[in-house]
């Protein structure tokens, strides 16, 4: 009998959203406890800011450039290599609850199985998909054809309008506000707590521990569709934290002219989007301009959030006790983090985009090994400082494992503290931004290394690929001085610039395609 | 959007396919059925999705067939499939879409594209790369 690996995602959480990275709004107890059990990682990069490529990055342990998932809506082929088919192939029981998304959901001829499935089982065709033998699907409220709509429309049809309507009658990502200060995609949910989904991807993924034998390995990706847009947390809890107490965030200036001013020293599609003139990506409302975001709108989008991270710290204990009920506690590694960040109010901005800075980039990451691993020399609590990537997730799991990773994985085991960081090389962590769609594109390609994170674009609609994004993450660590163009910079970006160029990782040789916005 | 395939078989065989209203589901993959009654044709997605469509053009000398989304979710849908002979024994078949809001474009075309690609082995044909 092995390690067993509780895998823990959430969708578009900040680093600064947990307690144990300082954050002041959510009380997160047991990610916390997994920290101070484990390693808390502190410069934790996605490869991607967008769900679908790093999501991909994840299950591959490859680059966008690599496995192709250049954006939203661009299918991950069923045969891209998977760190969960070599756990299956090594032995290991497998099942992801909760949001997958390595496939579009915009469906409506069900092509892709993930969406197809909900109709079926929950066992996909031929016994499993990318290496999961079970697969039962959620995402962010009750519309579309997976397994937790599906479950909502038989025992609870009461509660389908309850939630935000995701899209609107464009099926453009709605912009519609509500709440007490009418902010966009907030909406009073009067759904009761315990069928929401973050519970019943708790409930669910109980369900399939249950159906595990006591002396069987098993990887269960669980993956909360919170605290990702909308921001629409069961009523019920929203008292938890009251918007009207919430301090603005650090990496919002309150002041009109010096929030622009900051914006303007950025890449011009920046400005761009805040003032609504240009809409490069299908990840935030179109016909919402951020110029309009009020301070209360960004208090109340942090509350609401906080308590969506809170429900998700709680459910994840409830799954822990289980994991401890049937006593596998001393064997189960835990590892918990998000697919990419969320703007929050930062520089004036919700959502997302290309936008290369803390607000998207920077990740919770916690990874408690199993107790039983330290008896046998295993990693001891730790902050880990140096950069890591989400890409290194997946030969992480296969040392749990104790399977060797495969050469196809572009990531390093995952350090266990600075030390091992500093002798295996984790100096660096590369993002990729690429988007094409309605003849706007963008194309950026960053790295973050010593204390600087250097943005190089590439030419597209907006931009000429002469600009960029320098910052010094010490002197600047909200990101709001680009010394892209400060001429005592030129000496250090140029070195900077050519190892970003140098590391960029092998492009995949076809070319996938865009086949839905999201 | 816009895709194409360059199919191993002379014009015909890939019109005889793409050019039946009442073809559809056999090649298209996510359409489970559809009813042609004169000038519409009423597909059933696989989701359960009834999707009305006008035919506003099926011409065989041309080998054009252009048929319009009858439904309000569209302020605007032109879909366009052409058959082009290549006079080499083979032939391109283009499928083209516009579409208001915009959005829906992607998503009827990457399912062409799917359909497109399908084409092939229903028809026991090979591709051209």
């Amino acid at each position: 009998m092995g390690r067993k690996i509780l895998f823990v995602t959430t969708d578009q959480q900040r680093f600064d959203t947990l307690a144990c990275n300082g954050g002041i709004l959510s009380r997160t107890p047991v990610i916390d406890g997994l920290a101070a059990d484990g390693v808390r990682y502190e410069r934790a990069h996605p490869q991607s800011v967008v769900c679908m490529p790093s999501r991909s990055t994840i299950v591959t342990g490859q680059h966008p450039t690599t496995h192709g998932v250049f954006m939203n809506g661009v299918p991950l082929p069923g045969d891209a290599p998977s760190v969960v088919e070599v756990l299956r192939l090594a032995g290991y029981r497998t099942a992801l609850v909760g949001k997958a998304h390595f496939e579009p959901y915009f469906d409506p001829f069900l092509r892709f199985e993930e969406n197809a499935l909900s109709a079926e089982g929950t066992t996909p065709h031929g016994g499993h998909r990318r290496g999961f033998e079970h697969l039962e699907t959620a995402a962010h409220g009750a519309m579309g054809p997976l397994h937790y709509s599906q479950w909502l429309i038989k025992n609870h049809p009461e509660a389908l309008g309850m939630y935000y309507r995701t899209v609107d009658d464009n099926l453009q990502v709605n912009s519609e506000g509500g709440g007490d200060t009418g902010a966009p995609q907030v909406k009073v949910n009067p759904i009761e707590r315990g069928i929401y989904h973050t519970d019943w991807v708790a409930d669910r993924a109980i369900a399939w521990l249950d159906s595990i034998d006591a002396d069987e390995d098993w990887f269960c990706w669980m993956s909360f569709p919170d605290p990702h847009h909308p921001w629409d947390p069961p009523e019920s809890e929203v008292g938890r934290v009251d918007w009207r107490e919430v301090p603005l965030p650090a990496g919002y200036p309150e002041d009109r002219a010096a929030r622009e001013a900051i914006i303007d020293a950025k890449p011009r599609h920046w400005r761009a989007w805040y003032d609504g003139t240009l809409v490069s990506n299908y990840e935030a409302p179109a016909d919402w301009v951020p110029a309009t975001l009020t301070t209360d709108q960004v208090r109340e989008v942090n509350a609401r959030n906080a308590v969506e991270v809170e429900l998700i710290d709680e459910a994840l204990g409830r799954v822990l006790a289980r994991v401890a009920e049937r006593g596998w506690g001393e064997d189960v590694d835990v590892v918990f983090t998000t697919d990419h960040g969320e703007l929050q109010g930062d520089f004036g901005l919700l959502f997302k985009g290309p936008y290369h800075v803390d607000a998207l980039m920077r990740l919770p990451l916690v990874w408690r090994p199993a107790p039983s691993s330290r008896v046998n020399g295993g990693a001891a609590p730790a902050v880990v400082t140096r950069p890591v990537g989400l890409v290194d997730l997946a030969p992480t799991f296969c040392t749990i494992a104790g399977i060797e990773p495969p050469e196809w994985m572009q990531g390093k085991p995952l350090p266990v503290d600075d030390g091992d960081a500093e002798t295996r090389g984790f100096d660096k962590v590369l993002t990729e931004w690429d988007s094409e769609l309605f003849g706007v594109d963008v194309h950026l390609r960053t790295m973050m290394r010593d204390r600087w994170v250097v943005t190089a674009y590439l030419p597209g609609t907006s931009h000429d690929g002469t600009e960029g994004e320098l910052y010094d993450l010490i002197d600047d660590p909200l990101q709001q001085i680009n010394r892209w163009d400060d001429p005592d910079m030129r000496p250090l970006r140029d070195d900077l610039v050519a190892d970003l160029w140098d590391s960029q990782p092998e492009a995949r040789a076809e070319r996938l395609v865009l086949e839905a916005p999201v | 959007m816009r895709f194409a395939i360059h199919l191993d078989c002379p014009p015909d065989i890939a019109w005889d396919v793409v050019g039946a209203p009442e073809r559809l589901p056999e090649w298209w993959l996510g359409i489970d059925s559809c009813v042609v009654e004169g000038n519409t044709r009423t597909i059933m997605t696989r989701s359960g999705l009834p999707m009305p469509e006008l035919l506003l053009t099926i011409d065989g000398n041309l080998r054009r067939f252009q048929y319009r989304i009858d439904v309000p979710m569209f302020a605007e849908h032109l879909s366009t499939i052409d058959v082009h002979d290549l006079h080499d024994g083979t032939c391109l078949v283009v499928y083209s879409v516009d579409a208001e809001p915009a959005v829906l474009a992607l998503v009827i075309g990457g399912a062409a594209r799917a359909a497109l690609n399908h084409l092939p082995e229903f028809l026991g044909v090979t591709e051209i790369p």
